[in-house]
Formats: C-alpha cells, structure tokens, sequence
C-alpha cells in the first residue's frame, strides 16, 4: 500500500537545538499513529511541519506523492485538533464546526448537512447554539474533533487530544477517538507524552527523542522489545542491567552478580540490557538467568505489588509481582529472581 | 473597614460630581444678572427661569453647535479607531519591541497639553514648517492656508486622543491567543480571512470602547478648536465659552452644559453595557 504520508530526512533547528534532526517516516492511509516522547522531543514541531505552521531547514513532507512543503497551511487537505482545542470563542458550536465548510465553497445545505451529521456522531446534539465557555471540558473536545473532522481529511493531526481531560473521562474518550478513527478511515496522527494513552489507541507508536524517531513499531513489539535505553525506560520504566559482553553473546553483569542471556546473541559493541518488572517472577532453585537479592521496599498498587529487589551484586531491580501469585515476600526477605530467556532485551549500543 | 472603603468613593461623587451638578441645574433655570455672580437664582423672587432651557430647543445656533460637536466628535472617534486599530494590533505583536512601541505612544504625555498644540500651530502656520517646506520644494509660491481649518482642527483632534483609542486595542491584543488565526488557517481561511472572520470580531468590545473613549471626550472638546479650528467651528465646549465668559450668561452656558451631558448619556450608558459584557 502507497503510504499517505512521507516524511523524508526532516530537519528543523532552533538556534543550536535540532528540535527535528532527520525524521524520516510512513504513515499508510487508515493508519493510527501515535508520536510519543517527553517534552522538548520534538513530537509537536514535528506536527507543526506537517500543519505547516513550521518550516523544515530540510527534508520533504509528501501526502499521497503530493509535495506539502510549498503549500501554506490554509491550502493543506490536512486537519490538526489543537492542544488547547482552539476554539472560537465568540462563535457557537455550530458556527465553529461549520467555519472549515463555509471556507470550501459549499453550498448552504451541504455545510448544514455535514454538521449536523458531526454533531450527531460526536453527541453534541442541544449544544449547537452554545459558545465554547459555557462548555464542559469533554464537550469541548468533541467539538475541536468535530470541526476537524467535518472537513473529512485525508490525514488528522491530533496534539494531546486528550491532555486536557480528567482521568476517568480519558478512557472513553479514547475508546471514541478509536472508533471515530476507524469509521472515517481517515489517517491520524497524535502527540503525547502519555505512554499509555499512546500503547492503547495506536496501531503503531513512534518514540522520540531529541528530535529523532528512536523506535517505531506497533505497540507491543515497541514495549516488549525496545531498541535503546531510551525506549526502554521512558516505556514502561523497565530495569536497564549494564554489563560486558561475553564471547557467546550475553552479559556479565556484576550489579547481578550473574549472565544474563536473551534468545538472540547480544548485538556487536552492546553493554546492556533490558527487564520488564512483570517479566521477573521468584524462583527457589539457582540455574540460568536468576539472581538472588533482598526485598527493600514493596508498594501495594492493586492488581500488582511494586518490589525494589537489591541483589548481591549492588543493583536494584522493580519488580512487578502479581497479586494472583499470592502474597509477595516481605521487606527485608531473601529473595531469588528468575527470568526467561525471551524476556532479556538486548539494547542497541 | 469596609464602610471607610465605601466612603471614599461616596464622598468623591457627593463633592465633586453630585454638588457640581446641583450647582449647574440651579444654574439652567436662574436668572442672568448684572451682580456678581451674574446671576439671580431662583428663590431671589423671581422663581425658576424656563426660558434657557426653551432657548436651546427654538434657536437653531445652539442645536447647530450641538450636531456640529457630534459629528466632530465622531469623525475623530472613527479616525483614532481607523489607526489605533492596527497600531494596537501591531504594538501586541512586536514582540521585543513591545513596550518600546507602547512607550512612543504615551510619550506625547510627557508634555504639555498647550505646548504640543502650540507645536502644531508651528508647523501649520503660513509662516510654519509645512509650507516652508513646500515653498522651498518650488511646489508653492503663496502659503498654502493649513491653521485655522477644518482639517487643521480634526488633526489636532485624532492626534490628542489617538492614544486613548490604541491602549483599550492593544490591551485586548494581547489577549488574544495567537493558535486561533492557526487554527482559523488549519481550517481553510486565508490570512485575511482569518483576520476578518477570527481576529476583528474578537477586538469589538475593545474597538468599541476605544471609539467611546474618544467621542465622549471630543463632543465637549474646547482648546483644540479654539486654537486650531475655523472661527465657524462653533463646537458646543466654544460656545459654552462664550456663553461664559463673552456674555457672562451662566444660565445659558449651564443650560447648554446639561444638554451636551444628557446627549452623552446614551453613548455612556452603551459603553458601560459593554464594559458588563465582557
């Protein structure tokens, strides 16, 4: 499949800080992507050049083989749903949702059609005549969706479309924000420092880091086998073991005081790698891939304990003990860590 | 505490709003006199004077003056609108340059009100700047007569006022949130069309205010017509002058002083529902 969106060698400098160094990506029609990385990655400059509200100092945006970069932002077949929703004040919700229509050209009946059938599929009905004040934070979002999607683009650009929400208000707004995607076949791409927000709605996630996309995959490729210590971390907040590689392609790590071994050989100059906290479960005989350790803290979350392990090399492991397991050891118990083979994620250098 | 916060304010409008007030309605129906002062209010005998305020509706002079104020007044407003409204704008968006630019317009306050007219009667005259320019350029051999003008009077109008028009766009400016002319332009609209559709409709309380401010203030305008203006320009505050002073007929003048207050009511009352909707 021709992908509709193609961004090639993206480069934007503020001053000396490459905010976008080198971007490169395919984004296929229908597809959800999401961009995540903290602040200052350069996820929403880069939603920016795509908008077209920035300008790269190089690289190429194509959408369906079309150059963008010539096109100034009101001519883009590209919407974007503001962080803030950036919705027109004095106008009311109809006005606003209709206000991308009426700059189209389309006859009276078509724009009144389009926003009614919005309002409709994003439950606004009643609302029509109010202005954006009088509006519920979650009523706002729909309408900022709404009046992008009205115009029923080829690709949606979303920054944080659902920041500004209460927590038990997110996850159904996601769900929405998932059907919606569906439905319209439209492609998406949102911004969000929310790494669960983007492992739950996207079809493939892209890290970034320092203006560069670290790792894209779909998301539980991206969480179970993160490339660098940087996804690995910022994902899930997995333990990174740092060691020296051995002739057969483990790690010796003496803040374990064990060789860690992962399916694969460990890649040529690699030093370290990765443990999720779930992966990590108590064992009672020694043999490969466990260490012993003693229980430092433990935090009770719910449907898991939170264990910090020190083991007898000198680092700390969290791990991750399933209720289900029964009771987790005490503070202060002996404890012997295991793993499997396939669980150990060998880090790029 | 509070009732001391209160008092405040009650007194300033008890002595130098309401008495003053009083005086002038006491005023409008005396009688003029040759005493001092020149006049006989109305328990001296002869009891209320209904005549000035009859003057003000029969002889067409002062409903002249009146509409002449008005229409000054309001050709000032909508020039001061007309600059202020970019220059707001503008100074909003400079960024950096911000307060710099803002400081240039207050600066004229730092002089004095007469001594910035009398440089405008420096330059306007026929021995002036202006034509001595003009002259010197070979584009004129007779002084082009610029002072004691129509145009000379507007101009000095919209520039005293102009920068009580531009603080109340500027303040609104700066308020406004820059992603909406981005969002406006995601959604189709050209630059212009935003500006039209999403930036403008946004300043109109502010650009309504600012016209308020200058208007109110230029119908009873008095030095800038006397010193630039035509000798028919006779603007209502010329006229309440010469009533004053010329004829030293108080009555008339505070007659005329409540006419121009009661016309200005309503342009008032319009700014202060303004001032509630935002």
């Amino acid at each position: 499949m021709k992908p509709r969106l193609t961004l090639r060698g993206l480069t934007r400098r503020f001053g000396n800080v490459a905010a976008l160094d080198g971007v490169s990506l395919d984004v296929p029609p229908g597809e959800f992507l999401a961009l995540l990385g903290g602040s200052g990655s350069g996820k929403s400059t880069l939603l920016r050049v795509i908008a077209g509200f920035e300008t790269p100092d190089a690289g190429t945006v194509q959408l369906d083989g079309t150059d963008l970069l010539g096109v100034p932002p009101h001519r883009r077949p590209v919407n974007m749903m503001f962080q803030s929703y950036a919705l027109f004040p004095h106008m009311s919700v109809a006005s606003n949702i209709a206000y991308g229509l009426k700059r189209e050209g389309l006859p009276r009946a078509e724009v009144a059609a389009r926003v009614a059938q919005a309002i409709a599929v994003l439950r606004l009905e009643g609302m029509e005549a109010r202005k954006p004040h009088a509006l519920s934070g979650g009523q706002r979002q729909r309408v900022a969706l709404a009046r992008a999607l009205v115009k029923r683009p080829r690709l949606l650009l979303l920054d944080e479309p659902l920041g500004a929400l209460d927590a038990n208000l997110r996850e159904r707004t996601g769900f929405e924000l998932r059907a919606i995607q569906r439905e319209s076949g439209a492609a998406f791409i949102m911004v969000t420092h929310d790494q669960a927000e983007a492992l739950a709605l996207a079809d493939r996630v892209a890290v970034m880091d320092h203006g560069r996309i670290v790792q894209a995959g779909p998301p539980r490729e991206v969480y179970d086998r993160p490339s660098t210590r940087f996804v690995a971390t910022f994902l899930g907040a997995a333990n990174v073991l740092d060691g020296t590689r051995t002739a057969d392609g483990a790690l010796d790590c003496p803040g374990a005081a064990c060789t860690l071994r992962a399916e694969a050989p460990l890649p040529e100059g690699g030093t370290a790698v990765a443990l999720r906290p779930e992966r990590i479960r108590l064992a009672t005989e020694p043999g490969e891939n466990t260490a012993a350790g003693t229980v430092e803290e433990s935090a009770f979350r719910g449907e898991s304990s939170l264990l910090l392990v020190r083991l007898s090399g000198g680092a700390t492991l969290r791990v991750s003990h399933a209720e289900e397991d029964g009771a987790p050891p005490p503070r202060g118990a002996a404890v012997r860590l295991a793993w499997d083979r396939d669980d150990v994620v060998p880090l790029l250098p | 505490m509070r009732v001391a916060l209160r008092l405040v304010p009650g007194l300033w409008l008890a002595l130098l709003v309401a008495a003053p007030l009083a005086l002038v309605f006491v005023l409008a129906v005396s009688w003029q006199s040759n005493g001092v002062p020149p006049y006989d209010p109305p328990w001296a005998g002869q009891g209320t004077n209904p005549d000035n305020l009859r003057l003000l509706l029969e002889d067409p002079y002062y409903r002249a003056s009146l509409a002449q104020s008005f229409v000054v007044a309001a050709l000032t407003a909508g020039l001061c609108l007309l600059l202020a409204a970019p220059m707001g704008i503008a100074i909003a968006r400079a960024g950096r340059w911000r307060n710099a630019l803002l400081a240039a317009v207050l600066l004229p306050f730092w002089t004095g009100f007469l001594i910035r007219i009398g440089a405008w009667i420096g330059l306007l005259r026929d021995e002036g700047w202006i034509n001595a320019v003009l002259r010197g350029l070979g584009l004129t051999q007779d002084a082009i007569p610029l002072l004691y003008t129509h145009g000379a009077m507007l101009l000095g109008m919209v520039y005293a006022y102009l920068p009580f028009a531009v603080l109340p766009v500027f303040a609104a400016a700066t308020r406004l949130d820059p992603v909406l002319e981005e969002a406006a332009a995601d959604l189709g609209a050209t630059p212009g069309h935003a500006f039209l559709t999403v930036t403008l409709p946004q300043l109109f309380p502010a650009l309504a205010a600012a016209f308020l401010l200058v208007f109110i203030p230029a119908a009873g305008e008095y030095v800038i017509p006397e010193l630039l203006g035509p000798p028919d320009a006779t603007l209502v505050g010329r006229v309440l002058f010469q009533e004053f002073f010329q004829n030293r007929d108080w009555p008339v003048a505070s007659a005329l002083a409540l006419a121009l207050l009661a016309l200005l009511t309503g342009p008032i009352l319009l700014f202060q529902r303004l001032g509630r909707a935002q």
